[in-house]
């Protein structure tokens, strides 16, 4: 970025630089937990929150048929139609909780892994994370395995992924540099083995497996839901707890190793999470693309370098990303629903763009 | 060639090791490249689901007999495949060099600006909306959505106020590649018939390429090369950092800009002629870059040479693996480089990502 002598001499220069104003940070404590959140932050995360609720809410009025949401609200509150309160229980708010969980862990578990390495295309799609879960769920597609083992078989796939690219990167200690490299090495592998299962099967069970290799929420139920929840009520807390670390491991990795061991644990701790966010996602809707890549970008050009505040509205903007995705995937071509994979760049992207253009604000 | 004998800028860090034999010994390497290229073109011409004798081979090249099928199967078959595999291999590694060394980001390759998404976007849609059918009505498609792809992003990055630096161009690159990805998803999940059509395509194969493609490419790869190793020493002063080589007396955007439409021609010139094939251009300078340092003109020459060894070794390793079909030879390249990639990043100080 460039630096004028003068900064404020231009004024339209001037107003997009941060820290314009001073930054009063405010403390925030939750159950024992305590964040360091800048003004500009809590603000945006307040705004963001409130756009999943109502994001979440608006989808759970519309399907196959739509429910006015009085009516979906005191089904809900067992005072309404039990037509209603059956479609709401067991069709719609899986979906909309499945939507939330996968949007929140993959965009925190990208804003981890580049808060890590300081590289701004790194997340778990590039170093085999979802590949390693690719693999495994392809080939139970094409070899018409049940459809119900395939979550878990995937998230396996995922977490066995994540512990050899471990493995193969640990040297006295992780460096994430190296972390990066090893990964893109067993992210071409796993991804070259999927290509080969869909040149080499035929086409009808492969067309089964691009469905699930482009991300859908189609039909996920609490069999997916309750997973997902359980997974996220352990991982987020601890990705919160490690967060306040992460200043220290960005300033490279010569500086973070002289802070010693309890840095190179941290890290190790780090990329445990990363990688279950990832796995716990990918397991629930299959590689949902651009949110664990682009949303961490789009939450620090609304709020600045990585620090648990921003992990939070990181996650909160995936949430969002992939409800809103889901309506449109939903109600954009209906009655012909397209995997919400498809449609997260397509919402995501403008809006990435527009920031990008705007705002001289890129991170790396 | 701009690679003379002159010192190399970083011998400071290069130990004992004068100028002059670090750079006889980089020649001696670059030669032992060509020797070992040269016995994979000899095995690209003889291995394939019929065997054949080296004397066939050379026969064949020099005093063809078109009644026999083994000449036959010489010159109509393996030769352009081959030469098709060189021109990819070559095209694909000094590619990925340029963006690496023009973006200063070692995970820059020719998938991340867009390039090869772009390509691929263009001839999933024309198979798509027109039911164009052969690779031979692929290649303009994917060569125009290469460039058209290269472009957006370039002026993506370029809008707004910033300048085009890396981190913009690196970033528009790869938030367009989402949404060029997301767009051919949707088609295939939509048209199994697409699917069916272009999934051998999409795994990057040089099976079936005749001459006719290669001379339609191989203008492109030549340019792109030569302009390539034209600006090595450009891409040397930029890799200190844009101040630094603004105060060396570079042209920076002129340097950009060329290197832009190296990478534009070399990529969206072997997309056209092979598929989108990964990897190669990402792991093939970090190899090299182990072997010869940080000088860009001996990396890129290097990469010129390296790359289509392991585009052949891949592709003839592909015709014999799993008889009686064939492995594409996007597949076999990242089983066959990432160990190498894995191997390299375990066993130095990987600096500067």
């Amino acid at each position: 970025m460039s630096t004028d002598a003068n900064p404020i001499a231009d004024p339209a220069l001037a107003s997009s630089r941060p820290g314009r104003r001073p930054a009063i940070p405010l403390v925030v404590r939750l159950a024992g937990l305590s964040l360091k959140v800048s003004r500009r932050t809590l603000g945006a995360g307040a705004a963001v929150a409130i756009a999943v609720v109502a994001a979440a809410l608006y989808q759970l009025t519309i399907g196959e048929y739509a429910i006015a949401l009085g009516e979906m609200l005191d089904a809900a509150l067992g005072r309404g139609r039990e037509d209603f309160a059956f479609v709401l229980r067991g069709i719609r708010l899986p979906r909309v909780l499945v939507a939330l969980g996968v949007g929140l862990a993959l965009a925190m578990s990208g804003a981890i892994f580049q808060g890590m390495v300081r590289n701004p295309l790194v997340s778990p799609d590039i170093i085999g994370i979802n590949a390693g879960a690719s693999v495994v769920a392809v080939f139970l597609i094409v070899t018409g395995s049940r459809s119900a083992v395939i979550p878990a078989a995937a998230f396996v796939g995922a977490v066995v992924t994540a512990f050899v690219i471990y493995a193969l990167t640990w040297r006295k200690g992780i460096a994430g540099n190296r972390l990066v490299l090893v990964g893109i090495g067993v992210n071409a592998i796993l991804t070259s083995l999927v290509t080969l299962i869909t040149v080499r099967y035929p086409v009808q069970q492969v067309s089964e497996a691009v469905l699930w290799l482009s991300g859908s929420l189609h039909g996920r139920q609490w069999t997916h839901a309750v997973p997902l929840a359980g997974s996220l009520l352990v991982l987020v807390p601890a990705a919160l707890v490690l967060s306040r670390q992460l200043k220290a491991l960005q300033l490279g990795d010569d500086a973070a190793r002289g802070l010693g061991a309890r840095a190179e644990l941290v890290r190790s701790l780090l990329i445990l999470v990363g990688a279950g966010l990832a796995a716990t996602a990918v397991a629930a809707a299959g590689p949902v693309g651009f949110v664990a890549l682009m949303t961490p970008h789009i939450a620090r050009m609304i709020a600045g370098p990585l620090t648990g505040g921003v992990l939070v509205l990181s996650g909160l903007l995936g949430a969002v990303l992939v409800v809103v995705s889901d309506i449109i995937a939903v109600s954009a071509f209906a009655p012909i629903t397209l995997p919400v994979g498809v449609v997260t760049a397509a919402v995501g992207a403008p809006y990435f763009l527009y920031l990008l253009v705007r705002s001289d604000r890129v991170t790396s | 060639m701009t690679a003379t004998a002159q010192a190399p800028t970083g011998n400071l860090a290069e130990g004992s090791l004068t100028p002059s034999t670090r750079s006889g010994w980089r020649w001696a390497g670059l030669l032992l490249a060509i020797g070992v290229l040269l016995l994979t073109v000899a095995g690209s011409l003889r291995v394939g689901s019929v065997g054949l004798e080296l004397g066939t081979v050379v026969d064949a090249l020099v005093r063809p007999d078109m009644s026999l099928n083994e000449h036959i199967i010489v010159r109509g078959l393996r030769l352009p495949r081959t030469l098709v595999g060189v021109g990819v291999g070559a095209a694909l590694a000094v590619a990925g060099g340029v963006m690496q060394g023009l973006t200063r980001n070692p995970l820059a390759d020719p998938s991340i600006l867009g390039i090869n998404a772009g390509a691929a976007f263009a001839v999933v849609t024309a198979v798509f909306l027109l039911g164009v059918v052969s690779p031979f009505g692929y290649v303009w498609f994917a060569f125009g959505g290469a460039a058209g792809g290269a472009i957006l992003v370039y002026v993506v990055a370029s809008l707004g106020r910033g300048r085009a630096t890396p981190v913009r161009l690196v970033l528009a690159g790869a938030v367009l590649t989402a949404l060029f990805t997301s767009w051919i998803t949707a088609l295939l999940v939509l048209s199994q018939s697409t699917l069916d059509q272009v999934r051998f395509w999409l795994a990057g194969s040089l099976s079936g390429r005749d001459m006719e493609i290669f001379s339609i490419v191989l203008p492109f790869l030549l340019v792109g090369v030569v302009l390539a190793l034209l600006i090595g020493k450009e891409l040397n002063a930029l890799s200190l950092g844009e101040d630094v080589a603004r105060s060396l007396g570079q042209r920076i955007g002129l340097v950009r800009g060329v290197g832009a439409t190296v990478v534009v021609l070399l990529a969206g010139g072997s997309v056209a002629a092979a598929g989108p094939i990964g990897f190669v251009g990402l792991a093939v300078p970090h190899i090299v870059r182990a072997a010869v340092g940080p000088d860009y003109r001996w990396i890129l020459a290097y990469c010129a040479a390296v790359g289509p060894i392991l585009v052949l070794v891949a592709d003839t390793l592909g015709r014999v693996i799993a008889p009686p079909g064939e492995v594409q030879v996007g597949v076999i390249t990242a089983i066959v480089g990432a160990p190498f990639l894995i191997q390299l990043a375990r066993g130095r100080r990987v600096g500067g990502l």
